[in-house]
């Protein structure tokens, strides 16, 4: 490990939790991960997310999707960081940040919305939803090459590809602040989160790295 | 000088709680086995006879801002706000000037049913039946003077009561305004209760504005102030964002928020699989009050 490194956690808790991770098998997060759609989505017909369920349904798959791709991005600095390796997963979590934001996206256009002019509409005259649909536009290549099969067939370009996902979280987190009534704090955590994982990927300046 | 104006709606209307909330079930049920797009509509869907919202409906889904902004917010932290004893300040433009109390205020009036259909700026609807009084019987014990052109409310600000004011979501305390005919018309009143009982403190208790041709945010909450002025006044949303809240903000399906249409709306209580309604000018209440905006171009005065 680098001298400068922030060490929250002693480095054999560290080495613990990276021995935990190797064994815990990857399907394991997909179906926990997925778990909570289906979940919502029962409470929303059984009246557990109230009164008016198609907002809380929308609104609780678009922040899952965000918490998923945010999750995504802390992997990287996690490793280099912490050192704690949670590199097999990352795959896992873009998938189902994506397939949150599908679920999104089908509430939004079968259950919210309903009518196929009014969804144009909102597309092209509302700012929110043309952020949210350019965020859900840049995801769609990614899920569609995170086989190991495109990996492999677009070599370098595959991560030139993959560096969308920042524009994607940012686009994401930006929908989430516009669409709220009056200043609101829930959403702008959320955007500091990306804003800041995403600039712990900027190359970090002479003086950080001094003591390397 | 109560009954003024006659409901169309009379309590026979309002569906028993009992029975409300059966239908619900059912409509779940028809939901899960995929006949809900048919029977979760409204029943009857009758612009004309809206079957109220369920008490729980009412009371479980509210903007009240100064307990949190989300939805069930001020049903889980509005029982901290103390709603006796209370007053009303009325100041400005009055002839009788000063703190009315509410005990006082209520033995002179006249307590009626009123179901109103409720329109919210976020395009979602419920119908309401509120017991209360015209505001302009109100007004008439202070005595407007001739000078006055509007009418400002304020609601009460007790950070220690109300935990949503520790964060400036809006410039607290929430104010919003009429013009002086708006507030004299005999639709806008002054409630005190639902469904026979008092007003819950997530729905604006003890006492609260309801303006029924205007979007919810208009029917300020929890009134402490009203003062009679001769110009228009701050009013919380428009002030925060006047390009998506105008002061009027009459109900109007054809002038869009800038983030969404204001052609439909959806009714609360629908389920899952509830329709949008079309929205109606006015929320429905046209006859009554086109004629306060004879001449206005309702878009740019929106």
């Amino acid at each position: 490990m680098k001298a400068w490194t922030w060490r929250p956690i002693s480095d054999v808790s560290v080495a613990a939790l990276n021995r935990a991770a190797r064994r815990l098998p990857t399907w394991v997060v997909y179906l926990l991960g997925a778990l909570p759609g289906p979940v919502v989505f029962y409470q929303g017909l059984t009246g557990g997310l109230g009164p008016e369920p198609i907002k809380a349904l929308e609104h609780a798959l678009g922040l899952y999707a965000l918490q998923f791709l945010l999750a995504g991005l802390a992997i990287s600095p996690l490793r280099r960081l912490a050192g704690l390796n949670l590199i097999r997963f990352r795959r896992a979590l873009g998938l189902l940040a994506f397939y949150y934001v599908s679920l999104h996206l089908l509430v939004w256009l079968l259950l919210d919305v309903q009518v196929p002019a009014a969804i144009w509409a909102d597309l092209v005259k509302r700012p929110y939803i043309t952020v949210g649909m350019a965020g859900f536009l840049l995801l769609l290549p990614l899920a569609l090459t995170s086989n190991s099969f495109s990996i492999r067939r677009l070599g370098r370009r595959w991560r030139q590809l993959h560096r969308a996902v920042y524009a994607a979280v940012l686009l994401g987190a930006l929908h989430f602040v516009m669409l709220r009534k009056g200043l609101q704090i829930e959403p702008l955590i959320y955007f500091s989160l990306a804003v800041g994982l995403l600039a712990l990927r900027l190359p970090l300046p002479r003086v950080c790295r001094k003591a390397e | 000088m109560a009954r003024r104006w006659t409901n169309d709606l009379t309590t026979a209307d309002v569906t028993p709680e009992a029975l409300f909330l059966n239908r619900r079930q059912l409509m779940t049920g028809a939901a899960a086995t995929g006949l809900g797009l048919t029977l979760g509509r409204p029943a009857g869907a009758a612009e004309e006879m809206p079957a109220p919202n369920s008490w729980e409906d009412i009371t479980s889904y509210n903007n009240y801002y100064e307990f949190g902004t989300g939805k069930s917010d001020p049903a889980e932290n509005a029982h901290s706000l103390i709603t006796a004893p209370w007053s009303i300040r009325i100041d400005g433009l009055v002839d009788r000037p000063g703190d009315y109390d509410l005990t006082d205020i209520l033995a002179k009036m006249d307590l009626e049913e009123r179901i109103y259909r409720f329109r919210c700026v976020e395009a979602w609807s419920m119908v309401v039946p509120w017991q209360g009084f015209e505001l302009a019987d109100l007004l008439d014990l202070a005595g407007v003077q001739d000078a006055a052109r509007y009418v400002a409310f304020e609601t009460v600000l007790r950070p220690e009561e109300m935990p949503g004011t520790r964060y400036p979501v809006l410039d607290w305390p929430y104010r919003e305004g009429l013009r002086l005919d708006e507030a004299l018309h005999p639709l806008t009143i002054m409630a005190t209760g639902i469904y026979g009982k008092p007003m819950p403190n997530q729905n604006g208790a003890p006492i609260r504005l309801v303006v029924p041709w205007k979007y919810g945010f208009k029917s300020i909450k929890s009134v402490v102030r009203i003062t009679l002025t001769d110009q228009e006044p701050y009013a919380s949303w428009n002030a925060y964002n006047p390009r998506e809240y105008g002061f009027y903000s009459n109900v109007n399906p054809n002038v869009d928020h800038p983030r969404w249409s204001q052609a439909t709306e959806r009714r609360i209580g629908g389920g899952l699989f509830a329709r949008r309604s079309p929205t109606l000018m006015f929320n429905g209440y046209e006859d009554e009050v086109a004629v306060l905006y004879e001449g206005m171009d309702l878009a740019t005065y929106f």
